[in-house]
């Protein structure tokens, strides 16, 4: 209901005079605060000089607004108080490890002497960043147990790209093409997107009633023109492929890789190295295990962690251990001369390198290891709290995350977003819904080691409630959800059928008629 | 340990909550020969103090771009970021927020994307652009696959002026995703025919303006070429301020531009994170990699933001998406848009104009040297310098001698010795007088 | 009286002359929920039976629609470009994608007629 009716029903809200409410602000586009010629940096016009352009001087306005600094601190405080964020509260998203983001790392990521070096001075002006590079590699080569790490890729998806381009490049290297890339139907749209995109024909592997990949199936799948098993362990389920080690065997008996998705690494580090599972080559996800924050989408890092068989086809640049010290080798040759190329400019996310770097050595080993246990605690503490409220997908222990369906909300009428727009209202960010795609209406849950018992307490008492509401046919509250943030439910239709991607100047035309 | 809020206490009430005698019984599904029973073979945990201390000794053996002249370019920048764009950024409903998958409580980071997509827009003279890639490299890589799929052709050109860590990424994709490219000679000095290149069998060309070498040109011609053979224009912009001072590429008849923005509202943090963006067409929107942020209303009819063109993306269309991309780079947007609010319209405009007058600067000194040579005709804030002698080793020793030169071509080109006499040089509005006394003087000394 | 067939991707087809006319189902469009794109074949297009002739999208998922029979397109619906919300609202009418100028018309005896459709779409849910 919109707010009109919600006040004529008595239902509390209050219309006001700006349509502001209280600390939530109502703030336009920067573009329609323009005071045309202002400037919210002062800087000096040069003296007169000769111009060397061309004649390519650009003419015409730009289009940008002008402002004062006030005007756009306050502008961008005011965005800022509409997002909620993991310093806020609880962020139960799945396969997302919504930790918490040490501000140590912050502070230390922007020492100039790392955030003020160009990745192109002369080599023996940054031993620093080489050091602090080759101290992650070997944090990330031991927590592994992997003989060698690409450091180059931006985030997740790239690193997935950067295994099976490598996985592509060592088979081609023993002089074999193959076709195939077995992917769980479980797995994240990234993994079947990354295959596609490096040629290779996705073939979907169904999991067993339990939640795993089913190892008869796969070992029926198998042939020898399958390039590699793209695997996520713990799966997208919150559940430990128990037969991990049969699946790894199958795979390399008939010559193919096995590649690990990393992204709930953080179910398992410290207390499990994917090399001891069989795993060939596994990116990691920086943003997400080793806590360098989100940023609202960005910028990640997604190193990949190789076998011995792989290692030689790694990405450039490498950073080599020489006669002299560190090495940075930005071309193909020598030892680097099967390499599959640069995938990024530059040298990789030095920015998330410190800040990973910072959290793995304020945990430490033991740290790192009470990491994985404590967010694998979390989550089936969750998950025996809820299994009789909600409708939990698989009895029996979970990993770092738990999975729910919506069995539990049939006959209400309320579906899964609904239960979780309600969630918004109650002060929390919904859990993931509607993935992993192999259960009806998912709700994935991880709460990360960073949660306080208190939190998760409170937590499953907001769910327990809501869910007795859907149960008693409370259907309106959920319909209508939410009503108390910023913004209530958007019109995504229309946002595809027309798209508006930019602001645009009124046409003088609709002025003038004003 | 100061991360963790997990009591012992609580882990004991837990533990009996979910009815398991130790933490050890929930990793019973890990086969008994993977499971570490101790300790990997790391340090222990450290304390704020013990970490700030090990990590601020690395960062010291680092030479900072502040504290001697400076004077490297090559696809990152060194400018003045205002205070206000780095305590906006590390609030923490900007920082520890995720991608605005719910867009009730994610109004703040849609609305600023909105903005930033508006800028890049405005800024490329195009007419839509996404909410950013990694970096411009992986950038003009996804222009050329997006090229390659709006013109169901196959093989690309790319100008012997683009950087050349965007050829090596565009050739490592071309291996993998299977597709053609003909990269032209590294050119310092311009000369290469790309018009003459142009076939019913090419998918775009991929030029960049300031080049390389730092030449800008006018590539109208050469739009019409493409154009005429049913091809696509590519512009690279690497130095993105470039826009507040000269023609920009959606004004010369580009169809895609692939930039990369760090050069407002991002340190040069050695190289990553950087912004890479991206800028085409209205008709070419389904085609576009990357994430898209779209205006609509609420049920209350209130103007908000939307997450838009997700049937593109991964995690709908799986193996059939325009591209795999995930993450894009949310925080460094973030800090372009809010630099870039503050500078506006005239401060852009007056912060390229400081960039040109440094870089002319900086070459009526140079240029006074025996032994040097300006390879350009025109140039931004970067040009290209033809030593008397092989530059690599004389940016040794201006380096030893606190001078951070630019960047020997060899760098890049170690087999081609007609290269190796060639120093890129970039100056920007940081670059002071005296710093640009002290760059002549060594560097004179050095040649002499 | 022309004949309208169904296949259990939820194309229907009716023959139109010596022309199929292709669409989705009512079922289907409501599985979709809002269409907001429609991506038709070029003219002249060869499709083959079973294999991708069109896509259809909504905010939340991106659908194949599959030829039922093989044959030349011949014409698209323009309108659904404009306004994709009409294979919502009439998705046997006004809501058609395109039509094919069959090979085969045998194509069409393995496909479900109007009453089998309703009982598989019954199946279903």
């Amino acid at each position: 209901m919109s707010d009109r009716q919600a006040a004529e029903n008595g239902v509390g809200l209050i219309e006001t005079i700006t349509g502001n409410r209280g600390l939530q602000i109502e703030e336009k586009l920067i573009f329609e605060q323009d005071s045309p010629g202002h400037c919210g940096v002062d800087l000096a016009d040069p003296a007169p000089f000769r111009a060397r352009l061309g004649g390519l001087e650009r003419h015409g306005a730009i289009g940008l607004p002008g402002l004062s600094e006030p005007q756009v601190v306050r502008h961008f405080t005011r965005l800022s108080q509409k997002n909620y964020a993991i310093d806020s509260g609880l962020y139960p998203l799945g396969s997302c490890t919504m930790k918490h983001n040490p501000r140590l790392n912050e502070k230390l990521a922007r020492l100039p002497g790392f955030a003020d070096i160009h990745p192109l001075q002369p080599v023996s002006t940054v031993a620093g960043a080489l050091a602090l590079i080759d101290a992650l590699a070997h944090w990330l080569k031991t927590l592994t147990g992997m003989p060698a790490v690409a450091l180059s890729p931006g985030a997740g998806a790239h690193g997935e790209l950067c295994g099976i381009m490598s996985i592509r490049a060592a088979l081609e290297a023993r002089g074999e093409q193959r076709s195939r890339v077995l992917v769980p139907e479980s797995a994240h749209g990234t993994n079947p997107a990354t295959a596609a995109a490096c040629g290779y024909t996705v073939d979907p592997v169904p999991g067993n009633p339990q939640g795993r990949v089913d190892l008869g199936v796969l070992k029926a799948k198998l042939g020898a023109d399958v390039a590699a098993l793209m695997l996520t362990n713990p799966n997208t389920c919150g559940l430990f492929e128990n037969e991990i080690l049969e699946i790894a065997a199958a795979v390399h008996a008939v010559g193919a890789f096995f590649y690990c998705d990393g992204a709930n690494f953080n179910a398992i580090v410290g207390r499990v190295r994917p090399a001891d599972l069989g795993i060939d080559c596994m990116h990691l996800n920086l943003h997400k295990t080793f806590s360098t924050p989100h940023g609202g989408g960005g910028p990640g890092s997604g190193p990949v962690a190789l076998a011995a068989s792989i290692a030689p086809y790694a990405p450039l640049p490498w950073l080599v251990h020489g006669v002299d010290g560190l090495e940075l080798v930005e071309r193909k040759s020598g030892s680097a001369q099967h390499v599959i190329g640069r995938l990024k400019g530059f040298h990789g996310q030095m920015g998330m390198f410190v800040r990973a770097l910072a959290y793995m050595m304020s945990h430490g080993a033991d740290g790192l290891r009470q990491v994985a246990e404590d967010a694998v605690l979390n989550a089936n503490y969750l998950r025996v709290r809820l299994e009789s409220d909600l409708s939990l997908t698989s009895p029996g222990r979970c990993m770092h995350e738990v999975l729910f369906d919506d069995r539990f909300l049939k006959d209400t009428g309320i579906t899964t977003l609904d239960f979780a727009k309600a969630l918004i209202d109650e002060g929390y960010h919904p859990m993931t819904m509607y993935f992993p795609l192999v259960v009806h209406g998912a709700l994935l849950i991880e709460p990360t080691e960073t949660e306080s018992k208190a939190s998760l307490d409170q937590f499953v008492g907001v769910l327990k409630s809501l869910a007795a509401e859907a149960r008693t046919g409370h259907a309106a509250r959920f319909h209508s959800a939410p009503r108390l943030t910023p913004r209530r439910r958007l019109d995504e239709t229309i946002a595809a059928r027309k798209p508006i991607l930019r602001w645009r100047p009124e046409p003088v035309r609709q002025r003038a008629a004003e | 340990m100061r991360y963790l809020p997990l009591t012992e206490r609580d882990r004991r009430e837990m533990l009996e909550a979910i009815g398991v005698d130790s933490i050890d019984a929930l990793f019973a599904d890990v086969p008994p020969a993977a499971r570490l029973d101790g300790l990997l073979d790391l340090p222990r945990a450290m304390g704020e103090i013990e970490v700030e201390r090990a990590i601020s000794e690395m960062a010291a053996r680092n030479v900072a771009a502040d504290s001697v002249p400076f004077f490297i370019g090559g696809g990152a920048y060194r400018h003045h970021i205002p205070a206000a764009v780095d305590h906006l950024i590390q609030r923490g409903e900007f920082l520890t927020s995720y991608t605005p998958y719910q867009p009730e409580v994610s109004q703040g980071t849609l609305q600023y994307l909105f903005e930033f997509q508006t800028q890049v827009a405005l800024l490329t003279g195009m007419e839509v652009a996404n909410a950013s890639l990694y970096d411009g490299a992986t950038a003009c890589a996804e222009a050329v696959m997006m090229a390659n799929r709006l013109t169901r052709r196959n093989r690309s050109v790319l100008s012997g002026g683009l950087h050349p860590h965007y050829r090596e990424v565009c050739e490592t994709y071309a291996r993998f995703v299977g597709f053609e490219l003909a990269a032209l000679d590294p050119a310092p000095g311009g000369g290469e025919d790309l018009a003459g290149l142009v076939g019913r069998d090419t998918a775009c060309v991929v030029v960049q303006n300031p080049d390389f070498y730092g030449e800008i040109r006018d590539y109208s011609e050469l739009a019409r070429i493409c154009h005429d053979a049913g091809a696509l224009l590519v512009v690279v912009v690497t130095e993105i301020l470039s826009l507040g001072a000269i023609r920009p590429p959606g004004e010369m008849g580009a169809d895609i531009v692939a930039a990369e923005g760090q050069s407002l509202g991002n340190a040069l943090n050695f190289g990553g994170p950087h912004l890479g963006l991206f800028a085409s067409r209205d008709k070419f929107v389904r085609q576009m990699p990357g994430r898209l942020v779209g205006e609509t209303v609420d049920v209350d009819g209130r103007r908000g933001w939307v997450l838009t063109l997700s049937t593109r993306e991964q995690h709908i269309r799986r193996e059939k998406a325009t591209s795999n991309i995930c993450t894009n780079s949310g925080l460094c947007a973030l800090a372009f848009t809010i630099h870039l609010a503050l500078l506006g319209e005239a401060g852009l405009i007056r912060l390229a104009r400081l960039n040109h007058a440094a870089a002319v600067a900086l070459i009526e000194r140079l240029e006074r040297i025996p032994g040097v040579q300006l390879v350009n005709r025109t140039f931004f804030n970067e040009f290209s310098l033809r030593l008397s002698r092989p530059a690599a080793p004389i940016v040794e020793a201006l380096a030893e001698k606190g001078v951070l030169a630019g960047i020997p071509l060899s760098r890049f080109y170690p087999t081609l010795p007609e290269m190796a006499d060639i120093l890129i040089v970039a100056a920007t509005e940081m670059a002071t007088g005296e710093d640009m006394d002290r760059f002549e003087r060594e560097l004179a000394e050095t040649l002499a | 009286m022309s004949v309208l067939r169904f296949t259990r991707d939820h194309e229907w087809v009716r023959l139109d002359g010596d022309l199929a006319v292709v669409g989705i189902t009512d079922y289907a469009q409501s599985q979709l929920g809002d269409v907001v794109y429609v991506e038709l074949p070029e003219i002249g297009h060869r499709v083959e039976k079973g294999k991708e002739a069109a896509v259809v999208e909504s905010v939340k998922a991106a659908s194949e629609v599959y030829a039922p029979v093989a044959g030349e397109v011949v014409e698209v619906n323009d309108a659904l470009t404009a306004d994709p919300a009409k294979v919502n609202a009439d998705p046997m009418g006004e809501g058609w994608f395109l039509k094919l100028r069959f090979d085969d018309p045998k194509e069409l005896e393995g496909l479900m007629d109007e009453d089998e459709y309703k009982r598989f779409v019954e199946e279903q849910d």
